[in-house]
């Protein structure tokens, strides 16, 4: 689960990481007014799930208040595209002011879980700013990489090793070491699985701030944090994808026509790699899980069938100990009563197959039965096509 | 011979009371499984199905020996089940619970690390040895016994390589699903290195997906060490580049986790990609009949450079 920066900030700030002065605004006549209040020069912050923004034009510095209402005026209502958004982009529904500081110095620093090591993992460079990756790139030897040992926890030494790899020294360099251990205090504490600062920057005063936080949520901890469900700006997510993460199903939309219903993550996966090779164009990735049962079946199928591009439906389920008679139920029901009259294929595996393959023959549905998974990709590719030439459009 | 799990383990269900915990422990008994203790705290003393159930898996181990622990438990207190059999010093422990927080894991997982106990999963389907030993939710008659050894980070994409290859005629010796979750007790080389030394297992099926870069590293492994043929198939091909936040995650994995870069590299260490999910038994058939035919191997050796 992500959150925007202005939130994660707000998080920094309770764990005692110096953040910027800022406010967040909806409109751009509130952009106008926190600048008059910043003193006019300040910057303009577009608010989205995703990194990328400086390039993408999502981050403004501005002179006066008047100027920073025609920055909000273009930059509300518009989609903004960047390196981390797809090419939709995303909408921008909140920007943040925030005071201009003058910068001495920038660094990168974030704490992430490492899968390879199964640890979490500080990461820290002395060359802070937009282009992160292109400097892991060109120059891993800035990169400097710390594996946290789960039952030490991080260590002020540890810390102390960082900060002065990032080349401060004195005052700073202790502040960082707070700043720091605050930070993995804040990733732990809340349940994260990225926190990223970047800059973290050193002002010409000599103080630490962070003028960027992203912040992303573990979903399995989530039922331990009673306030996160509220601090997500649906405006950032598909609202089929949110329609989905109600029943507990995993969606993505895709530009195809053949809505997938699988379970299991891999084998929805796998089944989109073999409608491509068969020529078909998948809709979506839908995953029911493992276990799909009978009320997952009929919300997946009325969540695929509410896209629109979506003229054939392929139902792959690998049933293992679920029965594939009570899945035919399912699907049968659900056809009907969302008075579905496109083409289905079902592929189905696991017991009483033959019995499920019976009652899908039998339900009067525009239905085929896929002996095995290519088999299945086959028909349906077929039969989208057959209906594509009878039909009157 | 086979690994990890036999028709002489002796299994302790932790959470068996539960409902997919008691549905499932009847599943694997039913198939062979020799359960003989589950662990539920505060309903020790009850019997189910006539297995007795302990307080602690300590006590289970006590009176009946247990040396395999199965895991049900809800997600918030798994990772302490984990933590339980590491501490009963248990030989494996099978995690199945769905949902556990990442930071529970990572704990458990560095206890686990410097234990005797073995972990395969969490979020797993379990492992199998085909006629002798069902550990978990996968659906046991597809399995036949035999020589293949299967290891998978899917669910029931690996019900389906299992499927294609017992009706191709090839059985299975083990098959080890290790959990698509980002902190996971054995990983592809450690089940590889058991194979590699398992008498009975005389070829590896490997499936993965995009994602992180445990299939490069499992290749390279497999270069330097795997003395039996290795086929493999890669799912996610197809799949649209993620959104995704943060740099964080593509300064450590270095940019890897695409489809095409796991098969390329799969490739260069002498493992045989299935192109398509459709072709996972051809695939492994394939990886077999280029070792019967010794002529073949030199000229593989030269192409990989």
């Amino acid at each position: 689960m992500n959150i925007h920066e202005y939130q994660a900030k707000e998080i920094f700030s309770t764990f005692g990481i110096p953040v910027p002065r800022s406010r967040v605004a909806l409109t751009a006549d509130q952009v106008e007014r926190a600048a008059k209040e910043m003193g006019g020069h300040c910057v303009v912050k577009a608010q989205i799930y995703a990194g990328g923004r400086g390039k993408a034009g999502g981050v403004k510095i501005v002179h006066h208040p008047e100027q920073a209402n025609d920055v909000a005026k273009e930059l509300f209502g518009k989609n903004l595209v960047t390196p981390q958004t797809g090419p939709e982009g995303l909408r921008v529904r909140r920007i943040l002011v925030e005071e201009a500081v003058e910068i001495a110095r920038e660094f990168y620093i974030s704490i992430t879980l490492d899968r390879a090591t199964s640890r979490y993992c500080l990461i820290a460079s002395p060359e802070g700013g937009m282009d992160i990756e292109e400097v892991a790139h060109r120059s891993p030897e800035k990169i400097h990489v710390l594996t946290i040992d789960p039952l030490m926890g991080l260590r002020p030494y540890q810390a102390r090793k960082m900060a002065l790899a990032l080349g401060l020294a004195g005052v700073v360099c202790e502040d960082c070491v707070e700043l720091i251990l605050n930070l993995y205090r804040c990733c732990i504490e809340k349940d994260c699985y990225l926190v990223e600062i970047n800059p973290l920057v050193v002002t010409k005063a000599g103080w630490l701030l962070a003028m960027d936080g992203k912040m992303s949520f573990d979903d399995n901890a989530v039922y331990r944090h009673r306030e996160y469900p509220d601090m997500v700006d649906y405006s950032q997510l598909d609202p089929l994808e949110i329609n989905a993460g109600k029943y507990d199903l995993a969606y993505i939309k895709l530009n195809g026509s053949i809505g997938c219903m699988v379970n299991g993550a891999g084998l929805a996966m796998a089944t989109l790699d073999v409608l491509k090779e068969f020529g078909g164009e998948p809709a979506n990735f839908l995953d029911v899980g493992g276990g799909a049962t009978r009320e997952k079946v009929t919300e997946a199928f009325k969540i695929i069938l509410e896209d629109s591009d979506v003229k054939a439906v392929f139902v792959n389920i690998f049933g293992g100990i679920m029965r594939c008679d009570v899945i035919a139920q399912g699907i049968i029901e659900a056809a009907s009563e969302v008075k579905c009259h496109l083409p289905i294929v079902v592929r189905m595996d696991g017991s009483n197959v033959e019995e499920g393959k019976r009652l899908l023959m039998e339900s009067g549905l525009n239905v085929q039965v896929g002996e095995n998974l290519g088999d299945g990709a086959r028909k349906i590719v077929k039969m989208l096509v057959s209906s594509a030439v009878n039909s009157p459009q | 011979m086979s690994i990890l799990i036999d028709k002489n383990s002796r299994i302790v269900v932790q959470g068996i009371t539960g409902r997919s915990g008691l549905f499932h422990t009847q599943q694997c008994r039913a198939y062979g499984t020799n359960i003989v203790a589950g662990v539920t705290p505060g309903k020790g003393g009850i019997h189910i199905d006539g297995i007795p159930v302990f307080n602690t898996v300590e006590e289970a181990v006590r009176y009946t020996k247990a040396n395999v622990s199965m895991i049900f438990v809800p997600p918030p207190a798994a990772a302490d089940a984990i933590l339980e059999a590491c501490a009963a010093e248990l030989d494996l422990a099978v995690c199945i619970t769905e949902g556990i927080p990442v930071r529970d894991m990572v704990l458990a997982r560095s206890v686990q690390e410097r234990s005797k106990t073995l972990l395969v999963g969490p979020n797993c389907p379990g492992v199998i040895t085909p006629g002798q030993c069902k550990l978990g939710i996968m659906p046991g008659y597809i399995h036949k016994p035999g020589k293949i050894g299967v290891i998978s980070r899917s669910g029931t994409l690996t019900y389906e390589a299992v499927k294609q290859l017992t009706d191709m005629g090839l059985g299975q010796s083990t098959c080890v699903g290790i959990g698509g979750d980002p902190i996971i007790g054995m990983k592809f080389i450690d089940v590889l290195e058991q194979f590699n030394n398992d008498p009975q297992t005389e070829a590896v099926f490997m499936i993965g997906e995009i994602g992180g870069g445990a299939e490069e590293e499992a290749a390279y492994w497999i270069r330097e060490n795997m003395k039996k043929p290795v086929a493999a198939f890669i799912a996610g091909v197809t799949a649209p580049p993620g959104k995704r936040m943060g740099h964080a995650g593509a300064i450590i994995t270095g940019g890897k986790g695409k489809a095409e870069d796991k098969i390329r590299t799969l490739n260069e260490c002498g493992v045989t990609v299935a192109e398509s999910p459709t072709k996972m038994g051809h695939a492994m058939k394939e990886a077999l009949k280029a070792v019967d035919k010794p002529a073949a191997k030199p000229a593989t050796k030269k192409a990989k450079k």
